[in-house]
């Protein structure tokens, strides 16, 4: 077998974290994996190291460390205002073979798995995508990686005996983040930078970015699907009472009543709010992996028979368009009563 | 020389819903699984078709997988692929995402001045969405991930992809050749065209390549090439729901509701 760039014998004992960061902001996957990294890091007696890159970006240090990693590896360059893969892999793979971490994680992240998988095949070594748990083997020191494959039916650990450093993409809203402690400090280190422009092939050429949804972190998710025949009003309406957001499934994404990102499901969000109420949704296998960690869930359809049922803590046969109009009168009332 | 030479890279997969895993071995109970071509690599075939009706141009199918993959992949074939390239030998079995790019990306080379690699993003059997950086990456050229359009200037050798971001999207910039990941359910796959469809079915419309054909070292293919290893398999323990049915007038049935979304039971 083919030796990966570093080995075992040469790691250093860190579990080091991308930093993903956007407007001056870390993106919240990036401190779900300080919280998971400080745990299993305390446990064997490790470091914590978090690799911060972008131009204009050193104001973030004290936040870094607040969260929990004891080193920042810094780039702070102009060629790295925004992420382009050549730029960003060779920062990286500078830090990465100057620290020899044993673990190296990232957000499953559009830009988390550019940088990942280009990375991994660099330095010869393995990657476990979208990851769903991550645990150190206390016995073997080797960390296990949680996949879920064939839309959530089936977990697989996958182990890494040699290569280093052992990769992994970890889906964001799966792990929790823990409150930042100012007082925590570290040390910052600043990576060399290899950078001149004639490396960099892509480039951004415009960026439209508008509000931001994030169906992840909703305590409260109405989601409409095929049997709300497009009438979204009413399900944003109960969303916005329950101070929550609204979703969907597939079909009025494709009809075009709301917008893709709004999507639950395998090739969508998945998401795990106290409550779903799901409504005029059949409950096809491809949704219901995206509402598997809802702690309790409520179904409308007007089919007693859609597996829906089957998913579903409370169970209302009945339409959507008469049911949903109902209880945002009674919760409308009850919240002007108290 | 076709305008455009074009790859795309597909992968056979059982269907998600049918798959369980053997309690007593551990192992997936793939024998009477209906299998199904990754849907995200439609998306992609679809992408390249677009290219091709525009500019003209080639589609060469590949594949990595056991040679029961012929059949599925005279689908995208008769969508109007021009040939399929299914790589298929012992030796590649058990590969892990180092050891699937590595040989994804001989036979890329083999097939010689490919401009633009397709692939879905990501594929239902193992969401391994890492597959096409790492093609990128052992061909040592640009990439292009998630995007849901591209537009390509060919005087100019230079791509343009709309790839979806967090709240909206950005166009990124790459030179041919790229490796280019398109966004799953970004548009709808064509049917089969019939007119094509017999010629697509007939001999010799599949070339396999081996690990010798493909001048693969043996230390980066199939298991051996693969540092990671599944320890286990377990089928994802299924949430048990209280599916309480909630009956009465629609009065009692609301009133009900409030109380449990408000107090939670």
């Amino acid at each position: 077998m083919v030796d990966s760039l570093y080995g075992r014998k040469e790691e250093s004992k860190s579990i080091w974290i991308l930093l993903e960061n956007d407007n001056h902001h870390f993106e919240h996957v990036s401190l779900e994996l300080i919280n998971k990294s400080r745990e299993i890091a305390d446990q064997l007696g490790w470091q914590v190291a978090g690799l911060l890159i972008g131009n204009g970006v050193e104001g973030l240090i004290p936040q870094a460390f607040s969260y929990g990693v004891d080193q920042v590896w810094i780039a702070d360059h102009p060629l790295l205002d925004s992420f382009n893969i050549e730029a960003y892999g060779a920062v990286t793979f500078q830090a990465i073979m100057s620290g020899k971490p044993s673990v190296f994680l990232c957000g499953a992240t559009p830009n988390g798995r550019d940088l990942a998988g280009r990375l991994a095949v660099r330095l010869r070594t393995g990657l476990n995508a979208d990851c769903t748990n991550l645990y150190m083997n206390i016995d073997t020191v080797v960390l296990v990686s949680e996949v879920s494959g064939f839309g959530g039916g089936v977990l697989a650990l996958i182990e890494m005996e040699d290569h280093r450093p052992q990769m992994a993409t970890v889906r964001p809203g799966v792990f929790k983040m823990s409150e930042p402690d100012p007082n925590r400090d570290g040390r910052v280190i600043k990576i060399p930078l290899p950078l001149t422009p004639n490396m960099i092939h892509t480039r951004t050429v415009a960026r439209i970015v508008g509000e931001t949804v994030d169906l992840t972190k909703a305590e409260q998710l109405v989601i409409g699907g095929r049997g709300v025949s497009g009438n979204f009003k009413i399900i944003k309406e109960l969303a916005d009472l329950l101070e929550g957001d609204y979703a969907t499934t597939r079909p009025p994404v494709d009809e075009g009543h709301v917008e893709r990102e709004r999507m639950v499901g395998q090739t969508g969000v998945i998401c795990r709010p106290k409550i779903a109420i799901c409504c005029g949704i059949s409950g096809a296998f491809h949704f219901i992996v995206g509402i598997l960690e809802a702690e309790t869930v409520i179904a409308i359809n007007t089919d007693p028979d859609a597996p829906i049922f089957d998913h579903a803590d409370y169970c209302i046969v009945g339409d959507v368009n008469e049911y949903i109009p109902a209880l945002i009168q009674t919760l409308a009332e009850i919240t002007e009563s108290s | 020389m076709p305008i455009l030479k074009m790859a795309v890279c597909m992968k056979v997969v059982p269907k998600p819903e049918e798959i369980r895993v053997d309690t007593k071995t551990g192992w997936l109970k793939r024998e009477e699984v209906r299998s199904e071509i990754n849907p995200p690599d439609m998306n992609a075939m679809e992408m390249a078709l677009r290219l091709k009706d525009k500019f003209s141009g080639e589609i060469n199918i590949i594949s990595m997988g056991p040679m029961f993959f012929a059949d599925y992949l005279k689908i995208p074939l008769s969508m109007g692929g021009d040939h399929i390239f299914l790589l298929s030998d012992k030796n590649f079995a058990g590969a892990d995402t180092l050891a699937t790019t590595y040989t994804l990306s001989r036979a890329i080379r083999k097939l010689n001045q490919v401009d633009i690699i397709f692939c879905g993003e990501e594929s239902s059997d193992g969401a391994t969405g890492q597959v096409p950086p790492g093609i990128a990456e052992w061909l040592n050229i640009s990439q292009l991930t998630v995007v849901s359009d591209i537009t390509v200037d060919i005087p100019n050798r230079v791509v343009h992809g709309k790839r979806e971001i967090k709240g909206g999207y950005e166009i990124i910039e790459a030179p041919l050749p790229v490796v280019v990941s398109v966004r799953t359910a970004s548009n709808e796959p064509r049917f089969m065209d019939y007119t094509i469809k017999s010629w697509a079915f007939e001999e010799g419309r599949i070339t396999i390549w081996n690990k010798d054909d493909l001048q693969a070292e043996q230390e980066f293919i199939g298991e051996e090439g693969s540092p990671t290893s599944v320890s286990k398999l377990i089928q994802a323990p299924e949430k048990a729901r209280k599916r309480i049915f909630l009956t009465g007038s629609t009065e009692e049935i609301v009133s009900r509701l409030s109380r449990i979304i408000k107090n939670g039971a």
